[in-house]
């Protein structure tokens, strides 16, 4: 039972970073139909940024608090200009060409920014500064760190936050409009271009607020980190239904929590043959069989469209 | 052996021709010869200037074998596979356990069976790659046939991973795979008593091998291209393009579009599977690293790069990329100093695919050398976006069954 709490909290936690690039990726295709690629690589690019601030910063003893704040700060300014900068470059204008080409230019920008990444930051891995009190919290016979708890509120607020933007204001009105038909919104006196970039700008400070979770998380930082999580994020946006927000939300979650619970049980239901290391595998696994009994995803309701 | 293709070309015999028709067919066969012979001896110069070049030569024959295979899944087919590498692996991770001594050393009942070892011989080896490597295609392909293109490029690529997590960790409970330290000493081809690990000695040249190798690859190279050549003329090929310009109208027109996507996905891998065989007898060993996710995105620019579906294009994508490194390796050794380190020629190989993706994807997204469509405009399938605005798209279908049809109408995203 122990196990099985840790297991949840754990997923949650993960579930929660999956969930925050899962939205990006799903904002992305609900408005142009792109697999965003390089979404992974925004993620990698946020968390070696606040780690090069945290290093600049390092020798004046500022508390880890303020410290970890003005690095997330600079983290979110410098991928949402990377992002809005790639969608300007790289994707508009292939916005009407066959479909691979899109595609294959974002596989190229993925690969472009992990390499500039590694030259920039060199390819060692780096660990991520401790900033924040590693005192942790017994909940019954599992523990929960100061990391984690924040990790969960400032992913619940966010999402909230963004679910207040889509749903109540002006401009959230805007992309689901767009969403539905760019011309008809066009017409509507909504500037599609303008949205669009907008929703590459939020989509980008969700995945680098996502990046230094994952770095303050797990401590250390590389330029291959945001491969996985983007693509399990992926699973996640799949999972819940592609191009519906909540569903990103909740297949983010949902997908953290099995892999965190397969990874922990993995090994005891069958008998220590397969172990932890199969953890990476589960989303995969997740993701083939909603593609197969329920391309729509588990939110997802326009089905003729999605698979 | 080079010079059979070329030749084997049919005239017709007895038709009268007009004497400049003869003329161009005569200067077109002696080109073919030409480059035929010039095949056959360029190992032979290259290995006068180091074996190293040789391999070089080997290593770009593998990746048009493997370009040449992918081509077939996503130029005729237009099915994006990101996982291709996983049946590259499947054929040299076969070569690998029948051809070494990893299996007699973890299973005692296989020693017991193979007092002298496992060596599987070629004509047992080949086909069998090609046949287990089909198999995953078309187990990979069976789930995923209802995807559309980039929903199947993200369940390939998970296809691929989880083929190398499994090779990574298949060295416990049970040592298979032997887990990241890989399978070493992998048996050389010996095709009717040639070893083409052995050096041997031809008309006062010494062979080595290489240069074997070399000879080995070209065949099946020229082999291949033979094949994708009568496939994309073929019923199937043609289906299959039908598939890739537009699902519904080749469903409409009668093609059974299930079993030709499964069949693209088969074939493909088929190709795949043969060059991983190729790879772990040529390197001798093999380790889950050769088989990454960057492999994939190499063949995939391959291909792109090349064009699409056009076999030259392919080809010379696929020499192009698989060389550049090489040449890079020159440049990068001053660059190298002058960077403290930060650019090698991996780093840079890398940093100018990226960009050539994007750049040929924005300049040309057909690829360098595409097909020539017939009276088809390439300008107009790809119209410049309305300056006043880019977003209404500029060649809108007229029966949008769906609204984002309607979107993005023109991409040519309509789906079953």
């Amino acid at each position: 039972m122990d196990i099985f709490l840790q297991q949840m909290i754990n997923g949650l936690v993960l579930g929660s970073m999956y969930a925050l690039v899962a939205l990006g990726y799903t904002m992305v295709y609900g408005i142009v139909n792109l697999i965003n690629f390089a979404h992974g690589e925004v993620l990698m690019v946020g968390a070696l940024t606040s780690w090069s601030v945290t290093v600049w910063l390092g020798p004046h003893n500022l508390p880890g608090w303020l410290l970890l704040l003005i690095a997330l700060l600079c983290a979110v300014v410098v991928c949402s200009i990377l992002n809005f900068t790639i969608e300007k470059i790289a994707y508009r204008p292939l916005r009407n060409a066959p479909r691979l080409a899109p595609l294959i230019t974002a596989i190229g920008m993925s690969l472009l920014l992990q390499t500039l990444a590694m030259i920039i930051w060199k390819p060692n891995y780096k660990s991520y500064p401790i900033l924040l009190p590693t005192e942790p919290f017994h909940i019954g016979q599992a523990v929960i760190n100061p990391v984690q708890v924040l990790i969960l509120v400032v992913t619940a607020v966010t999402l909230a936050a963004l679910m207040w933007l889509v749903n109540r204001t002006k401009l959230g009105r805007a992309m689901r409009a767009t969403a539905e038909n760019p011309r008809v919104a066009g017409l509507m006196g909504v500037r599609p271009d303008m949205v669009i970039s907008a929703t590459f700008v939020i989509g980008a400070t969700l995945a680098a607020l996502a990046g230094v979770m994952y770095a303050a998380n797990y401590g250390s930082v590389q330029h291959t980190m945001g491969f996985l999580p983007g693509l399990k994020a992926f699973t996640a946006a799949v999972f819940g239904g592609i191009g519906n927000l909540a569903g990103a939300m909740l297949g983010g979650v949902l997908l953290g929590i099995i892999e965190s619970l397969g990874a922990g049980y993995i090994g005891i239901v069958t008998g220590g043959v397969l172990g932890s290391n199969y953890q990476d595998i589960f989303a995969f696994v997740v993701l083939i069989l909603v593609l197969t009994l329920r391309p729509q995803g588990l939110l997802g309701e326009r089905v003729a469209d999605r698979a | 052996m080079a010079l059979s293709t070329p030749t084997s070309v049919p005239a017709p015999a007895a038709a009268p021709t007009r004497p400049a028709e003869d003329a161009h067919r005569l200067r077109r066969r002696v080109n073919y010869v030409l480059l035929g012979i010039g095949l056959v001896v360029l190992p032979l110069v290259a290995q006068y200037f180091g074996n190293a070049w040789v391999r070089i030569l080997d290593i770009a024959l593998l990746y048009v074998l493997l370009a040449l295979g992918l081509n077939v899944v996503v130029g005729y087919a237009g099915l994006l596979d990101l996982g291709y590498v996983a049946f590259y692996a499947v054929g040299a991770y076969m070569f690998g356990l029948l051809g070494s001594s990893q299996l007699t050393d973890t299973f005692e009942s296989f020693k017991n069976a193979f007092p002298n070892g496992i060596h599987t011989p070629w004509y047992v080896v080949i086909p069998l790659g090609a046949l287990l490597a089909g198999l995953a295609g078309v187990l990979l392909g069976a789930p995923t046939l209802k995807l559309r293109g980039d929903y199947l490029a993200i369940v390939t690529l998970g296809f691929g991973e989880i083929v190398r997590v499994f090779m990574n960790n298949l060295d416990a409970p049970v040592n298979i795979t032997n887990g990241p330290k890989g399978i070493a000493q992998i048996d050389d081809m010996d095709i009717f008593g040639l070893n083409l690990g052995r050096t041997h000695e031809l008309f006062g040249f010494d062979i080595p091998k290489v240069t074997n190798y070399y000879y080995l690859f070209l065949i099946l190279a020229l082999f291949s291209i033979l094949i994708c050549w009568r496939l994309e003329t073929s019923r199937i090929g043609r289906a299959w393009m039908a598939i890739r310009e537009d699902e519904v109208a080749a469903k409409a027109m009668g093609i059974n579009t299930r079993n030709l996507k499964l069949l693209a996905f088969g074939m493909g891998a088929t190709f795949g599977g043969v060059s991983g065989a190729m790879f772990a007898s040529f390197q001798g060993f093999i380790s889950p690293e050769s088989f990454s996710l960057q492999e994939s995105t190499m063949i995939v620019a391959m291909v792109v790069l090349g064009g699409l579906g056009h076999l030259p294009g392919v080809i010379v994508g696929a020499l192009l990329l698989s060389a550049l490194p090489e040449v890079l390796r020159y440049v990068a050794g001053p660059l190298q100093q002058m960077t403290d380190g930060r650019l090698d020629a991996s780093i840079l190989r890398q940093l100018l695919i990226a960009l050539a993706m994007i750049g040929i994807m924005l300049s040309r997204p057909r690829g360098l050398w595409p097909t020539p469509e017939h009276g088809k405009e390439p300008a107009a399938e790809i119209g410049p976006p309305d300056p006043d605005n880019p977003a209404v798209p500029q060649r809108v279908t007229p029966q949008t069954s769906t609204v984002t049809n309607a979107v993005h109408g023109g991409s040519g995203t309509r789906h079953v």
